[in-house]
């Protein structure tokens, strides 16, 4: 027991306490006496009077292209809303024959609107057409719990980057459970830079609260529009796309399966993402989308996939690049190391071929006729350096470098679905061979860009980059700047160095002039103009191999890199190499001086070779 | 037989009349607040109605069975009961799901349980105990932060599962610790005085307040112009609140979540409206406003009736009650509410044993709290905090905690000449 010459004081606090509730009490019934009873506006004019909450779409963001060139914008259209809790009295024959469906139609739609909620607007038919829509405003007032809602759909200045555009479809109910934000009927970005700039782009809705009276008339906003939220728009996205080389990307890749990425060295803006076999993208809008989309999907050529992000291929001699460098940064050769090459590299039983080319070689002539023997020497002398203790550890500090060009990882670019591609880990040879079963000449097929690697047409691309650069790179990424045509997206400015020094990616970007000039490129070489290249001829083990070839110019001072794969077509030098060098005369002379070379790659065809 | 009976005997009647009331009344406002076409029964375990028929009675089982417990066990086993909830409020941290980005729920069959709930109960029963073991003579300054440590254990532990609104609810020990003497009438003032003036800091430019101030400082300093000694306390105290104003608005800029900022802004000004925060408020108001001085009628509630809301028969289910039974019913939820608080504090002054009394305060102020901020912010006069209307509102954790609170200090007090 407490003290009782406190219980008076406690005695005054108990009387505190309950006073403070009688209080709150008393002061909530005066607020809800005002609102309830006091304050008419809060009340309908009628019994029969009701709300309806009319969502306010507001447009979604315009996309440009790196020149201020209008590429995706939106167009009127109108769906037809209910919200079954208002349906009354309707005169179903003459609204389905309005409409244009069938009884039992109009019933499991209404019955699904209703499961979905009865008091929020469903979309009742989306898209209607402007003639149905001109009867339905007429006639809405003998439709209760009907209305129109007006929508915009996407529209599209050409017929390309389908893939990077992505496109726009109705929230899934996984979306309306998982952000607030989203109400059935709602439309958001599905793939491309629809979804991963889909907060930018789709501004904010607002809600307008009209009355509405029994013939279903809107008779005006409640409370003079107190109750109103305004709907903002959304913002414009400028991308770092070329228009002009995105088109002729698609038309020379046209009849091929494979990409084009192309870089601008300077700035990790991509210029032109192109992945073949292609579609239109007004195929993916509106009401033929579902349709549509399932043609595609079907199609055994695969448009929809978007090889330029999510192919992934063995680099083959592109590699070469990766691992010359190394090797010069670790010491184990000089620009003066040569060696004879006797068409193969032989070694504990392990041949390795090579095509004919003048022996010896050293580092640049290496590059030049993409020696395989010259590339197995140096892979090996780099990973069996005395002063590593063991196989893992030379591995790993070899992996470190690759690494440092962007290989094995996600480049974290606004690129929707960016994959990592494919390295090996010392553990996963551990896991194959034992810790000790594995020396450098297991794994020599690395040395040729072959093997357990995995490169997508981006990470090719970024690497020509790179030695564009001499030596460092920007995140790719396809958006410059969000809502004003020069905000720079900041996180898209930091460099991202690699392990190697400039002066050997100095050496590096003449030998890969001499490629084009006196090399394995020499064909693709473009009059006026210097550029730097890499061949690669992927081994395709289930068919034809794939054409591969990497290229920037002008070489002394690059504003464009660029990644060509074109699948099944053989050797990088006939197929790749001419398209990368198309690409480069399109965009830094605004045309093309060689006819007949143009001709010849808009006139092939490998749709039909073995994938 | 008699023997049978035993522990229904000397139990307050009044309060489980008015809990009996409250929870069936709750029962048919939230048939009310989710009834969709195509789901008319009551019963119909599907749905959040009929799930709460199975809340109402599990929870009555507990009531008895809580009744069966020696009166003697609730002091004896308090911290033990406190140790074990704390343990399974780190639990939920780990073993938890996700509702509402708040990761406090175990999920058992189709039925979700909040231990957040119970731990109100627990810090009761802890508090309770350590209060009737000091004497108030001895009561320094150790002795007073101890309580606070007891309440600040489980608030921290709710914050880290981002359930703000329950962790909130602890503020209601405060009344507790009023009572008790272990916080004063002064200290209780200034900290209301704290509230209100970081509120206007936010109505207001912090400036202009702080000029209000001067000027009361200066009117005071002239009355005050013979007594030296009031003057320095006057002037320190005007540093105190004007250095206290400024950084309450730095604090609020810098240190809340966005959503937090906005359901105060929201309150405060009801034209700011982004993200909807402030179109869940409108939209109550509406509904409430709409039922008029009868309401619409049982089951009538038309348009307004939470098609807005997410928490359609949780936090809101005061608009069902606004719409459908006017201001009649509103009255009426208000008046028992109020009634129900009083007989707990009448009930608690009756206490021989300082554990039962604390206890009963305990339930009177969370219960407090609930009504005060829930109803509150349907109505707009408090910000938009996510608790439950004791009761009333969907939800199986809330109905159990307070019924094994209510029951608990039931059985306490009926043994009330028995506990010292
Ligand atoms: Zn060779």
């Amino acid at each position: 027991m407490q003290l009782n010459q406190s219980s008076n004081i406690h005695s005054k606090r108990k009387s505190i306490i309950l006073a403070a509730m009688v209080l709150i009490g008393f002061v909530y019934l005066v607020r809800l006496f005002q609102i309830q009873v006091l304050d008419p506006s809060y009340k309908l004019s009628a019994d029969s009077n009701v709300l309806r909450y009319v969502t306010d779409y507001p447009a979604r963001g315009l996309i440009y292209d790196r020149n201020g060139e209008l590429l995706v914008y939106n167009e009127a259209h109108y769906d037809l809303m209910v919200v079954p809790g208002q349906v009354r009295d309707i005169d179903t024959t003459e609204f389905c024959r309005l409409l244009g469906i069938e009884k039992e139609l109009f019933e499991s739609r209404l019955q699904q609107a209703r499961d979905y909620s009865r008091f929020r607007p469903s979309i009742f038919e989306s898209q209607i057409s402007k003639n149905t829509f001109a009867v339905f405003q007429e006639k809405l007032f003998r439709f209760p719990g009907f209305f129109v809602q007006p929508r915009t759909l996407r529209k599209y200045t050409y017929p390309m980057a389908a893939h990077t555009f992505g496109y726009v479809g109705e929230v899934g109910p996984r979306e309306i459970e998982q952000n607030p934000y989203y109400r059935s009927g709602d439309y958001m970005g599905i793939s491309g830079i629809e979804r991963s700039y889909e907060e930018q782009l789709r501004g904010k809705k607002g809600v307008r609260v009209r009355l509405v009276d029994v013939l279903n008339r809107d008779i005006g906003p409640f409370q003079e529009g107190r109750f109103d939220t305004i709907a903002i728009p959304g913002k414009d996205l400028y991308t770092t796309i070329d228009a002009k080389l995105q088109l002729y990307g698609e038309q020379l890749m046209r009849n091929k399966r494979g990409s084009i990425v192309a870089i601008e060295p300077s700035t990790g803006e991509i210029l032109a993402l192109v992945s073949a076999p292609g579609y239109d993208p007004n195929l993916l809008v509106g009401r033929v989308r579902n349709q549509n989309y399932h043609q595609l999907q079907q199609d055994e050529l695969k448009p929809l996939f978007n090889r330029a992000l999510m192919a992934q291929y063995p680099p083959g001699s592109s590699f070469k690049i990766v691992n010359t460098l190394i090797a010069l940064q670790e010491g184990v050769i000089n620009y003066n190391s040569s060696y004879g090459c006797g068409g193969a590299y032989h070694s504990g039983g392990i041949t390795v071929r090579c095509r004919s080319h003048p022996s010896p070689v050293n580092v640049l002539s290496s590059i030049q006729f993409s020696c395989n023997t010259y590339s197995c020497i140096i892979f090996r002398n780099t990973l069996d350096q005395p002063n590593f203790s063991n196989m893992q550890e030379s591995f790993n500090n070899w992996r470190r470098h690759v690494t440092s060009f962007g290989f094995g990882q996600v480049f974290g670019s606004d690129l929707a679905y960016e994959l990592s591609g494919l390295l090996p880990t010392s553990d996963y040879y551990d896991r194959i061979y034992g810790s000790r079963g594995w020396r450098s000449l297991t794994i020599i097929s690395l040395a040729i860009g072959q093997g357990e690697l995995g490169t997508t047409p981006v990470q090719m691309a970024n690497l020509a980059a790179t030695v564009a650069n001499r030596g460092h790179f920007f995140t790719p990424h396809i958006v410059r700047s969000i809502g004003e045509p020069d905000s720079l997206q900041a996180r898209f400015l930091a460099r991202n160095e690699t392990t190697v020094d400039r002066a050997h990616f100095e050496a590096m970007a003449h030998a890969m002039q001499a490629v084009v000039d006196a090399g394995t490129g020499r064909f693709s070489h473009i009059q006026g103009i210097t550029m730097g290249g890499k061949t690669g001829t992927v081994q395709n083990p289930h068919g034809e191999n794939h054409s591969v070839f990497l290229a920037f110019a002008p070489v002394e001072n690059p504003k464009i890199a660029i990644s060509v794969v074109v699948e099944n077509a053989g050797y990088g030098s006939t197929w790749a190499a001419p398209i990368a060098s198309l690409m480069i005369e399109k965009y830094l002379s605004g045309q093309i001086g060689r006819q007949w070379f143009e001709q010849r790659i808009l006139e092939a065809s490998f749709l039909t070779n073995k994938p | 037989m008699r023997k049978q009976f035993d522990f229904f005997k000397n139990i307050d009647k009044t309060l489980v009349f008015l809990f009996l009331v409250m929870i069936f009344m709750g029962w048919f406002n939230i048939f009310a607040a989710e009834l969709k076409e195509g789901h008319q029964s009551i019963f119909d375990v599907s749905q959040n109605y009929g799930k709460q028929l199975f809340w109402i009675i599990t929870a009555l089982l507990l009531a008895v069975v809580i009744l069966m417990f020696d009166a003697k066990f609730f002091p004896a086993f308090a911290w033990v009961i406190y140790g074990g909830l704390m343990v399974i409020l780190v639990g939920v941290l780990f073993f938890g799901v996700e509702i509402n980005a708040s990761k406090s729920w175990f999920r058992i069959g189709g039925f979700q349980l909040q231990p957040a709930e119970f731990a109100k109960y627990a810090t009761a029963l802890a508090l309770a105990r350590y209060i009737s073991e000091v004497k108030m003579r001895t009561l320094d300054w150790p002795a007073r932060l101890k309580p606070l440590a007891i309440i600040a254990l489980p608030v921290a532990l709710i914050f880290l599962q981002n359930d703000t609104g329950t962790a909130l609810v602890f503020a209601a020990f405060v009344l507790v610790l009023y009572r008790e003497g272990y916080i004063s009438g002064l200290l209780l003032t200034f900290g209301l005085i704290a509230i209100f003036l970081f509120v206007m800091t936010l109505i207001l430019n912090e400036f202009i307040i702080i000029g209000a101030l001067a000027v009361i400082a200066l009117a005071g300093a002239i009355i005050l112009r013979r007594k030296r000694r009031e003057m320095v306390q006057l002037l320190g105290l005007f540093a105190i609140l004007s250095v206290y104003v400024y950084s309450a608005d730095y604090a609020f800029e810098n240190f809340l979540q966005p959503h937090q900022k906005l359901r105060i802004e929201v309150l405060i000004n009801e034209e700011v409206d982004l993200k909807g925060a402030g179109y869940n408020l409108n939209q109550s108001k509406i509904a409430i406003g709409s039922g008029g001085f009868w309401g619409k009628g049982y089951l009538k509630g038309t348009q307004t009736k939470f098609n807005f809301v997410p928490e359609q028969g949780t936090d809101f289910i005061f608009c069902t009650i606004g719409e459908e039974w006017g201001f009649v019913g509103s009255f009426t939820i208000i008046a028992l509410y109020i009634l129900f608080m009083a007989r707990l504090l009448v009930l608690a002054e009756r206490q021989r044993s300082a554990f039962s009394r604390v206890f009963g305060y305990s339930i009177a102020s969370i219960l407090f709290f609930h009504f005060a901020i829930n109803i509150g912010m349907t109505i707009g006069m408090m910000p938009v905090i996510g608790i439950p209307l004791p009761f009333f509102s969907y939800g199986g954790s809330s109905l159990w905690g307070f019924t094994v609170m209510i029951f608990t200090f039931l059985k306490l007090d009926s043994k009330r000449l028995e506990l010292l």
